[in-house]
């Protein structure tokens, strides 16, 4: 019983983190109708940059700030100045780019960094909490969480509530009619570029003090597994994304605890098997297909 | 944004520039002359049907107003001042269409669709949801403003279009088969809006190929064959001019309402490209 409680209250703060990357994957695939395959290496740069400014100023939010900024100015300028460059008449050429894209950046930052693993220091002990003498979740477990929920509220607010988040909806669903109505659709799908990457290095920041450490891969797992999340939540939809995240984080953490680690991304992908046998565009599709 | 109805007054006076004002208009695609040296105007608080043939050009003169396609020769002013060719330009100057296909987006709320031409003009948001409000109430869409566009019957669709071409108080609205695949009540109702739009000072240019509709609607009508003006005047002297009558195959217009129809209206609508 306490094992359990205790694995399904980290499984929730590991699941925040994988919504939020499956999130970015969403937004970038309603951007760029595209699966980003370099969301793993682009999300770890920032963090790098973040890590680089923590040890420089000594403040863990300049850092989580930078992560966001480098991440946002990172995802417009592969926009802008490759990913535009691209045909797009079918998605191959775009899938090359995107490797191509993974190991320059990946290896750049092996050149620049050195390819060890660094330790990363959570902000907040990671010590559970223990109530009635059950660890349940760490101080940073919650912290996770909190920052998770505020960023998916956030983006909820933006894609719903305000002026840019329909011009983004519009665009991402229906370009040409969009910009026959005035929506300056480049620009919207560099936002929407610049909203992805920002959210991934942000889920990459965050996850990184509960693994191995900082190293040019460590994003790729969380990559893995938050695709099968969203395409188990169906990649259009960012409710599937939180849904599905949780999920997959919970049973990650169970089949971990239970069984093994290496057990773990075979159940994930037996989850993600059974899903698409059952509804194969995920469990949250939009039902339409998208116009022009 | 300047409303229409201030334009009301002096719409009408012989010293201010039609606002829209197509003189010279040829366009070619490869070796086909699509228009040649087309020439009306549209005055504030007028409609003007522009009908003809399938392939007769009218859908080619929308998308040139729009700076869709090229123009050989000729020029579009709107309001006195050449046509701007950006989207943004066009919506600036008050210019606004509805497309051929509808358009609809379709997993919006019909409230957001309307929205969607708001946003690119930088109103407020608070100030965008009231002007949408109030066209979907005039339109009797009220109460559909939160259900998805695409789950709609074709009649609401096709209003939930015009809503959007309408919001953004436009001083030109172009409407590309405004009528077709309508019943007598919507086609009515639609007529009744056209109306009261023009009233308030909108100019108004639409294809269509509905013809008692035309008749009821317009002030001014425009017969449009290969891409030459055949005949233009007022509903009644196009019915009688032979020319017109020549155009549609020999089929005598002035006795029947919908005899102007029949060449063209057989498959016309779907076999045009929207924009
Ligand atoms: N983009 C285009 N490229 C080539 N030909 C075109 C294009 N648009 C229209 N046309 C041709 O121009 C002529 C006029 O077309 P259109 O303006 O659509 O006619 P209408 O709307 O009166 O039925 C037709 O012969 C059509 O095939
Ligand atoms: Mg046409």
């Amino acid at each position: 019983m306490e094992r359990l409680v205790f694995l399904l209250s980290t499984g929730l703060a590991r699941g925040a983190v994988l919504a939020l990357f499956a999130l970015s994957l969403v937004i970038v695939y309603r951007a760029a109708r595209a699966v980003n395959f370099a969301q793993a290496a682009m999300a770890i740069v920032p963090v790098y940059v973040a890590f680089a400014v923590t040890s420089a100023s000594g403040s863990y939010w300049l850092g989580l700030a930078s992560a966001l900024v480098v991440g946002a100015l990172l995802g417009a300028v592969v926009e802008r100045w490759l990913l535009r460059l691209v045909p797009q008449d079918n998605p191959l050429p775009g899938i090359i780019v995107a490797i191509g894209l993974v190991m320059v950046l990946q290896a750049g930052l092996a050149i620049a960094f050195g390819p060890d693993h660094r330790p990363v220091h959570a902000p907040f002990s990671q010590r559970p909490f223990e109530i009635a003498g059950v660890g349940v979740l760490s101080p940073y477990d919650l912290f996770v969480l909190v920052v998770a929920a505020v960023v998916m509220g956030s983006l909820a607010i933006l894609f719903n509530r305000t002026s840019v988040g329909l011009q983004l909806r519009a665009a991402a669903f229906a370009p040409e009619t969009s910009r026959l109505l005035g929506v300056r659709v480049p620009r919207m799908v560099t936002l929407g570029w610049m909203l992805s990457i920002a959210t991934a290095a942000l889920a990459a920041l965050l996850l990184v003090p509960t693994g191995l450490g900082l190293d040019p891969h460590a994003a790729d797992v969380l990559f893995v597994n938050a695709f099968a999340a969203a395409v188990i939540g169906g990649l259009d939809s960012p409710v599937g994304a939180l849904v599905a995240g949780l999920v997959v984080g919970v049973l990650a953490s169970l089949v971990t605890g239970y069984a093994s680690a290496a057990t773990a991304p075979l159940a994930v992908l037996a989850l993600l098997t059974v899903v698409l046998l059952v509804r194969p565009h995920g469990l949250f599709a939009a039902r339409e297909a998208r116009t022009a | 944004m300047p409303t229409t109805s201030s334009e009301t007054a002096s719409s009408k006076t012989a010293d201010s520039p039609p606002r829209l004002e197509v003189s010279g208009l040829t366009v070619t695609f490869g070796g086909l002359t699509a228009l040649d040296d087309v020439s009306f105007t549209v005055a504030d608080g007028e409609t003007v049907a522009l009908i003809g043939p399938n392939g007769a050009g009218k859908t080619t003169v929308f998308n040139a107003v729009c700076g869709l396609v090229r123009t050989r020769r000729g020029e579009i002013r709107v309001g006195g001042v050449p046509a701007p060719s950006s989207t943004t330009g066009l919506l600036g100057a008050g210019v606004s269409r509805t497309l051929q296909g509808l358009g609809l987006f379709e997993h919006l709320t019909v409230l957001e669709n309307v929205l969607v031409p708001l946003t690119s003009v930088g109103t407020s948001t608070g100030t965008s949801t009231d002007a949408a409000q109030e066209v979907l109430g005039t339109l009797g869409l009220s109460d559909l403003a939160a259900v998805p566009a695409g789950t709609l019957p074709y009649p609401e669709r096709k209003r939930v279009a015009l809503a959007r071409a309408l919001v953004t108080r436009p001083r030109l609205l172009l409407l590309d088969e405004p009528a077709g695949g309508l019943g007598a009540t919507d086609i009515d109702q639609l007529a009744q809006t056209v109306r009261t739009v023009s009233g308030g000072g909108c100019a108004v240019l639409l294809v269509e190929h509905h013809v008692d509709f035309v008749m009821d609607v317009a002030d001014r009508v425009v017969v449009l064959d290969f891409g030459h003006v055949i005949a233009c005047g007022t509903p009644d002297e196009v019915r009688r001019d032979p020319a017109v009558e020549e155009a549609y195959l020999g089929v005598p217009v002035s006795t029947s309402g919908s005899g102007i129809s029949t060449s063209s209206a057989t498959g016309a609508p779907g076999r045009e490209e929207s924009a």
